[in-house]
């Protein structure tokens, strides 16, 4: 569905991406994963066309991203933004019909559709009884619950989060992953920048890991890429990797910060 | 219950009752006050000559009219900006397009009269220049809110500063016509152009209505804005020139008159929400009522003496902008 081949991107003259090839199949979650500074929100923002590669292409069915129309684009992926302020207060209501905006004819509101499907997107994140609160005031988590619906309004094949849970407590993280799970089933593709490994390997199919210069460290399953060797040229952190006695999946564990004499 | 927005109607009956109010407030007091009675006789039986029906007639509803006029144009273009850059402190005249448009209308007047159609023109052409001076200096700096404001006031500043320069230069009166620039006045109904504009302006009005979800995705910054599906560099650049005609004409026709875009689109989103849909006519209704209930009060406060009319908006708005900085600034 995205296939990206030695894509390289530079910001005054100074190289923040290089070499990076990957490809995303739909109905798939991919993780882009790296340290602090390592080009992930570059990489979000050129697998949707946002920006034009230095070098090497990001294609969406054979058509270069950078080139599609914004309104094309728009249909083809939503995006969940970083936590931002609202400095003007909306109903919520009003705030998940922003994303009808592609699908709404010249010079008309939402129509009755459009509602329709705002109130069912409210309903998919568990936050209809957000609907007519005012979006000033709320909280983090509310928040992004809210945006999270509007992206979903936006009725794109694919779905961009960017740090999306980085300011959610636990309960909320959790109960967003479990919503990412619940759409990918449902055949949305999910491509996420994050930095928590423990959830990023437990909900994807595919991890790209990012070293400290924007080189590709790794692509595949968490399995493959989050290997105890990758983590400590990535993050230069070394950790254990055990897997749940529950369930059996991954869990990164840093080594602790003293005690490492016994 | 408390921070729930309703989506209803009644901000309109609202606004209307404002305005007419005003209205009827504007057509009853000054020099010869008229009782209610009086004022309606003289409106259904407009054939009827004297004194006070030509008072009526002849000077009040055309200033009455004007004010109606520049009031809504102030307030939408004030409604527009704050979406299109963000920010909740953007007024006309803080932004320095209302300078602009009144150089670019003494300009006009230095060179033709009032008459011309090269004052709206070069208030228009002012209005802009200034406008993409400001938006240039704060894209530096990263769109900061305060970077905005500070770069408008003084942007704006200069032009005043030039505009008094041309002023003194000029043959008539110069003292009494810089005071009408600078405070405002909406004394002048004679510009031929006058109906034109205000066709315009209502024209803009419906249009920039009819683009209310745009504005409404404007809000949310232009990075989420071309996200969800936005073609940000035309749509801003048509937004930003609607908003600056409307400007450019209120000021070609009054002067500069401050905050009312700022007040206005404030009072209505703190009522009924920030959603476009309802506040574009919302604040185009009120922000009518609200001039012509300050024009009402400048003509009248210190009577026979005029008041300006920009001296009432900024008594009302400069408080209520303090209050709006030391709002944002918890």
């Amino acid at each position: 569905m995205i296939q990206v081949r030695n894509l390289g991107f530079s910001y005054h003259n100074k190289s923040v991406l290089q070499q990076i090839s990957f490809s995303i199949e739909p109905g798939t979650i991919v993780s882009i994963m790296g340290p602090n500074g390592s080009g992930k929100s570059t990489l979000l923002r050129l697998l949707r066309g946002r920006l034009k590669p230095d070098a090497g292409q990001v294609c969406w069915r054979g058509a270069e991203a950078h080139l599609l129309p914004r309104r094309d684009m728009a249909s083809r992926v939503a995006v969940v933004p970083q936590q931002m302020q609202q400095p003007f207060g909306f109903q919520v209501r009003e705030m998940v019909a922003m994303g009808r905006y592609i699908y709404q004819r010249a010079l008309a509101g939402p129509s009755r559709r459009d509602w329709a499907i705002v109130d069912q997107a409210l309903a998919d994140t568990d936050s209809s009884h957000l609907a007519r609160r005012c979006s000033a005031e709320l909280s983090g988590g509310e928040l992004q619950r809210v945006m999270l619906a509007r992206a979903l309004a936006q009725q794109a094949p694919v779905m961009m989060l960017d740090e999306a849970t980085s300011q959610l407590d636990m309960g909320h993280k959790r109960g967003i992953c479990l919503l990412l799970r619940d759409l990918c089933a449902q055949g949305k593709t999910i491509v996420q920048v994050s930095h928590d490994m423990n959830s990023a390997a437990e909900i994807s199919q595919k991890i790209l890991l990012l070293d400290p210069r924007g080189r590709q460290l790794g692509f595949g399953t968490p399995e493959e890429v989050l290997s105890i060797e990758n983590i400590e040229t990535a993050y230069g952190v070394e950790v254990d990797i055990e897997h749940h006695p529950r369930g059996g999946q991954l869990r990164f564990l840093p080594r602790p910060l003293s005690g490492l004499t016994p | 219950m408390q921070g729930e927005i309703r989506r209803s109607y009644m901000w309109l009956p609202v606004c209307v009752l404002f305005l007419l109010a005003a209205i009827i407030a504007g057509l009853k007091y000054g020099s010869i006050p008229l009782s209610l009675s009086e004022l309606l006789n003289i409106l259904f039986h407009p054939q009827d000559a004297g004194l006070k029906s030509t008072v009526v007639w002849q000077l009040r509803l055309p200033r009455v009219a004007l004010a109606a006029l520049v009031g809504m144009s102030l307030a939408v273009s004030g409604s527009v900006f704050q979406a299109v850059l963000r920010n909740p402190l953007a007024d006309p005249y803080l932004l320095g397009v209302s300078g602009g448009a009144a150089l670019g209308a003494v300009l006009a007047l230095t060179f033709f009269s009032i008459q011309s159609y090269a004052v709206p023109v070069l208030a228009f052409s002012g209005a802009l220049l200034a406008l993409l001076l400001v938006y240039l200096v704060a894209r530096a700096h990263q769109a900061a809110t305060h970077t905005l404001i500070l770069a408008g006031v003084m942007v704006g500043s200069l032009c005043t500063a030039v505009l008094m320069f041309l002023l003194l230069y000029s043959p008539s009166d110069p003292m009494r016509s810089a005071l009408f620039w600078l405070a405002g006045n909406l004394s002048r109904t004679e510009a031929g152009w006058l109906p034109y504009a205000a066709a315009a302006c209502i024209g803009v009005i419906l249009l920039l209505w009819a683009r209310a979800s745009l504005l409404d995705v404007f809000t949310q910054g232009e990075d989420v804005a071309a996200d969800l599906g936005v073609d940000i560099g035309r749509e801003r650049l048509l937004l930003l020139a609607g908003a600056g005609l409307l400007v450019a004409i209120a000021v070609a026709l009054a002067g500069l008159v401050g905050f009312v875009g700022l007040v206005v689109p404030h009072a209505a989103r703190l009522l009924w929400g920030a959603g476009h849909a309802r506040l574009i006519p919302a604040a185009a209704i009120a922000g009518a009522g609200f001039l012509v209930a300050a024009d009402t009060l400048a003509r009248t406060l210190l009577a026979p003496a005029e008041v300006p009319v920009g001296v009432i908006t900024a008594l009302v708005g400069a408080p209520f902008f303090l209050y709006l900085l030391r709002l944002r600034g918890r």
